[in-house]
């Protein structure tokens, strides 16, 4: 499931839309490394795009899935996120947390059909004024490529963008991808390292399912559904979310309707949510 | 979330001062549009323009609007946060205004200066920015920064000269130090040396007097033969266990930290014949040799610079090593104290490394003569240098290098001093490396000549390989304990390659000598001096103000996963009793790595909420 470029049906405002679109971009970047490039990069006057807005954080690994989800959901085109290079990272380790979050927003982007270029992670040193020019330039024109998000005009892709964003707020998400870089380098607390291919495996599945189970949720909370029609707009086999709908319930999250008819209707409990 | 924690409040008032920087923004943004369109958003109370807002008129004015409009938050758009945030945030709390209700909005580096030709979308690119500010800004909250109290005694690690200079210069301001040195004696490297460039004096002579005042000092305590086993706490209040060689570990309270362990010469493993050939050696091994008296008579020496630097084994010049060549080479010319050739029998019986030349020497000598002789008529094209007679030792000096490194005064003076003593300097290009072999038992160097563009030999009876400094071997458990980080070569990396040389971005913790780096010993010297004034001023102070850029934890929502805890790379962070997290403020960073982590959404980072980051970056996309 990826965007089809260009050729997707934008609604009415298509014609105008696409005559002055600019992409929107946000860029978060790190206080001691790509901020420090990007204004070296202005000092030494390279130009680039003028489409990109850009957001200081001190370290890139603050920027959680969250907030980059809600940015798209917001209606961004592209977002950047800069850091230091690898071992650079004015706290150490920050960067390589970000490394893994940054691989759970391509993942949930892929699972919402976003297209995982819209993302872009990019170490810049301080000293690398030139290369922050030519990433905001080479990003930009990725993305004019892109076309523009489909947020504002396709209400499928606005659940499941709302969908990857809840999923990366799970309990199970966060704290598989808050470990996983100590899990790879320092080991479990028995002291085994695990396989990096395994724990990959391990949160593809995890991903998978929490963004299943938080679209069904996004989905019923428009209007009450059934397992057939989740399974219809979702492209997922019934069985499937039949599993997903007895966990939820189990958690009180969703809750069933029997109107006169045959089929059973699941609504999002609105309240709740957090048990 | 509540909608906005401040209409619970006052409403904000917002004053936003926008620069034209001369014209370096006001050339390129139309700067009077921005203003009036920033008069227009949300909560704005007033909005002015400036020439130059970091000058005096510029900042009376902030401070006068702030009075005049009763301004609860500032934002200046202007240059950059990474140079003029403190100004802006003294000029804020001068009138009154909480430096953490202060925003930088940057319109120069990130827009002016980078879309110079298109100045239509550029105001447009600069409104939004500032639209992207004032969203910030309405969320913001003052904060208050938490004092310290600081235990006022230091402790050094390392007791070469940058460790002893450092340890002293403390010791003078009178604050008790604890001295850690893993060797059973002080002096460092510096102790395997010879003579030492730019003085007549020898290494142990010159470094002497320095070991004398540490020894003689009731403020140092040293800790020989001892090493720094644990690491607890932040700047002010640091839990030091120092353990010896089978000793009982010490414990000792400090308040600040300075790092001074050194570096080590690359072993040239595999290289030019090392360890093939006795005679091929490193210039440390070569001024080991000089102070043990046990060089042999000499002929002919080659130099080889940048063994395994610049490239080839690490990636950097050790900046060293070519004057250390040109010392060495000048000694040799002058046989200084004369080094040369004086223990030959003793060398001989010992069957050192210098056995095989002294054993050969005798019947080449002869043969040798002569040949230098005749190398002697066809050298000019070798060196300018070289024309005429040998130096005053009799013994040939050539350096093989990729360019001299004599940098400044009077290293470049040294540098003519040896061009004087018919010392040469014979350039090879990195991918034409010379070659050590050895020909009917006789040492010889192979090299391309690029003047000549030709193959050539000489005989030689010594090869020195000019290794640089790397990276202490266990460098990485230091770093590892008191949480600074290793650059990519290993050596510790400092706070701010240019405006903090010194610090690392750990607060209390100081860093000099050639574990930062490849330095020589007045290098080393001045910034043992310097990290021991940056060291100082939290002891001197005897408290330190913490950044309120930290972390929160709501132990409502806290479930005691301890997601947290493993990575925050400062231990800044702890369960207490009934296993729910806690901020040990002062420890914290302000990274905002475990914010982004926590799977209960129990940890907020003060300055940068998610509501204040989203405000701000969801503010760009708004359609205006
Ligand atoms: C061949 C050669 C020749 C040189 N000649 C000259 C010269 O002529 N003139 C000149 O100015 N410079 C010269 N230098 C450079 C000079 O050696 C350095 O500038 C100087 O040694 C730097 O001092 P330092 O205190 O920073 O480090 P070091 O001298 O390396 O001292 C570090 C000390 O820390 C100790 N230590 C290391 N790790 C630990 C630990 N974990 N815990 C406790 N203690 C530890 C070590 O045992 C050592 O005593 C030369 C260098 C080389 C390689
Ligand atoms: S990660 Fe969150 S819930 Fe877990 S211990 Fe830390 S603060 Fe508590
Ligand atoms: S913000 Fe960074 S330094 Fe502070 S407690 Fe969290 S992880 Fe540790
Ligand atoms: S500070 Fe730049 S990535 Fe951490």
């Amino acid at each position: 499931m990826t965007e089809k470029h260009h050729t997707a049906h934008h609604g009415k405002k298509k014609a105008e839309a696409d005559k002055e679109w600019e992409p929107k971009i946000v860029g978060f970047l790190c206080n001691w490394c790509s901020y420090a490039g990007a204004d070296l990069c202005g000092v030494s006057r390279f130009q680039y795009p003028t489409n990109i807005r850009l957001v200081r954080v001190m370290c890139s690994t603050r920027v959680s899935p969250h907030i980059v989800l809600e940015v798209f959901e917001a209606g961004a085109d592209g977002i950047l996120i800069g850091g230091c290079h690898l071992n650079d990272c004015h706290y150490m380790t920050g960067n390589y947390h970000t490394e893994k979050r940054v691989n759970l927003m391509k993942r949930l982007l892929r699972e919402a059909g976003v297209d995982e270029g819209r993302l872009r992670l990019e170490w810049v040193s301080a000293s690398e004024g030139e290369k922050f020019s030519k990433v905001v330039t080479e990003f930009t024109e990725e993305i004019q490529k892109l076309g523009p998000s489909k947020i504002h005009t396709d209400d499928m892709m606005k659940a499941k963008v709302a969908a990857a964003d809840d999923a990366s707020e799970t309990f199970r998400l966060k704290a598989l991808v808050g470990k996983e870089f100590n899990l790879l380098s320092k080991g479990n607390a028995y002291g085994d390292k695990l396989d990096p291919e395994k724990l990959s495996g391990i949160i593809d599945v995890a991903t998978e399912e929490e963004f299943e189970r938080a679209l069904i949720l996004e989905l019923a909370r428009i209007r009450p559904i059934s397992v057939k029609q989740l399974g219809m707009v979702m492209e997922v086999p019934t069985d499937r979310i039949l599993r997903h709908i007895v966990l939820l319930r189990q958690n009180s999250m969703i809750a069933m309707e029997h109107p006169e008819g045959f089929t059973p209707l699941y609504k999002t409990i609105e309240i709740g949510g957090e048990q | 979330m509540p909608e906005n924690t401040s209409t619970e409040k006052e409403k904000p008032r917002i004053g936003v001062f926008i620069c034209h920087c001369g014209s370096n923004i006001g050339g390129f943004v139309d700067v009077k549009a921005v203003t009036e369109y920033a008069s227009t958003l949300p909560d704005v109370a007033y909005a002015a323009d400036n020439l130059y807002t970091c000058a005096e008129d510029g900042l009376n004015n902030i401070k006068d609007s702030i009075k005049e409009h009763n301004l609860d938050r500032v934002i200046v758009s202007s240059c950059t946060p990474r140079t003029h945030a403190p100004l802006f945030q003294r000029t804020c709390e001068a009138a009154g205004v909480n430096k953490y209700m202060f925003t930088f909005v940057n319109i120069r580096e990130h827009c002016s200066w980078v879309h110079m030709k298109e100045k239509e979308k550029a105001t447009q690119k600069a409104k939004d920015l500032v639209r992207m500010g004032v969203a910030r800004a309405r969320f913001l909250e003052p904060q208050e920064e938490t004092k310290v109290d600081v235990t006022p005694t230091a402790l050094v690690v390392g007791g070469g000269v940058s460790g002893m200079t450092a340890a002293l210069s403390l010791a003078n301001m009178g604050f008790p130090v604890h001295l850690v040195e893993k060797d059973e004696e002080l002096g460092g490297f510096v102790k395997n040396l010879h003579g030492l460039m730019m003085t007549t004096k020898s290494a142990n002579e010159t470094i002497k007097p320095l070991i004398d005042k540490v020894n003689a000092h009731k403020n140092i305590t040293q800790h020989l033969n001892s090493h720094v086993a644990s690491v607890e706490g932040f700047i002010g209040n640091y839990d030091i266990s120092i353990g010896g060689d089978g000793a009982e570990a010490k414990e000792v309270k400090v308040g600040t930290i300075i790092v001074a362990t050194g570096a080590v010469p690359l072993v040239p493993e595999g290289l030019f014949g090392y360890k093939e050939h006795p005679n091929v050696i490193t210039s440390t091994e070569f001024e080991e040799l000089c102070n043990k008296k046990e060089l042999p008579k000499l002929k002919s020496v080659a130099f080889i610079q940048c063994v395994g630097a610049r490239g080839q084994k690490v990636s950097y010049c050790s900046r060293v090593c070519c004057n250390v060549a040109i010392k060495s080479a000048i000694n040799i010319a002058e046989n200084r104290d004369n080094m040369l050739g004086v223990t030959e029998e003793k060398a001989a019986e010992t069957g050192e490394v210098v056995e095989e030349p002294a054993a050969e020497k005798k019947a080449e000598e002869e043969g040798s003569d002569r040949r230098r002789r005749r190398r002697g008529r066809g050298r000019g094209d070798e060196d300018e240098a070289g024309e005429e007679a040998a130096p005053s030792s009799g013994v040939e000096v050539t350096v093989f290098n990729r360019d001299v490194m004599s940098y400044g005064v009077e290293h470049e003076l040294e540098f003519n001093k040896a061009r004087e003593k018919r010392v040469k300097f014979v350039r090879y290009l990195p991918d034409n490396l010379p070659k050590v072999s050895v020909k009917d038992g006789k040492l010889e160097v192979g090299y391309f000549h690029e003047t000549l563009k030709m193959e050539r030999t000489m005989p030689v009876d010594l090869v020195i390989l000019s290794t640089p400094l790397v990276a202490q071997p266990d460098a990485a458990t230091l770093s590892q304990l008191l949480k600074v980080p290793l650059g990519q070569d290993g050596f510790f990396q400092e706070a701010h390659v240019k405006l903090r040389p010194v610090d690392f971005a750990t607060d209390g913790v100081y860093v000099c000598g050639t574990c930062r780096g490849p330095a020589d010993i007045s290098e080393a010297v001045s910034q043992a001096a310097a990290a021991a004034s940056r060291a100082s001023i939290p002891l001197a102070n005897g408290f330190v103000q913490a950044e309120a850029l930290t972390s929160i934890v709501d132990e409502t929502k806290c479930t005691g996963c301890g997601t947290c805890v493993e990575t925050c790379p400062y231990s800044a962070l702890r369960k207490n009793e009934e296993g729910i997290t806690e901020v040990i403020v002062a420890a914290c960073k302000g990274c905002g790595c475990c914010g982004a982590t926590c799977p209960e959404g129990a940890i907020t980072m003060t300055h940068y909420t998610d509501q204040q980051l989203l405000a701000e970056a969801k503010a760009a996309l708004e359609e205006v």
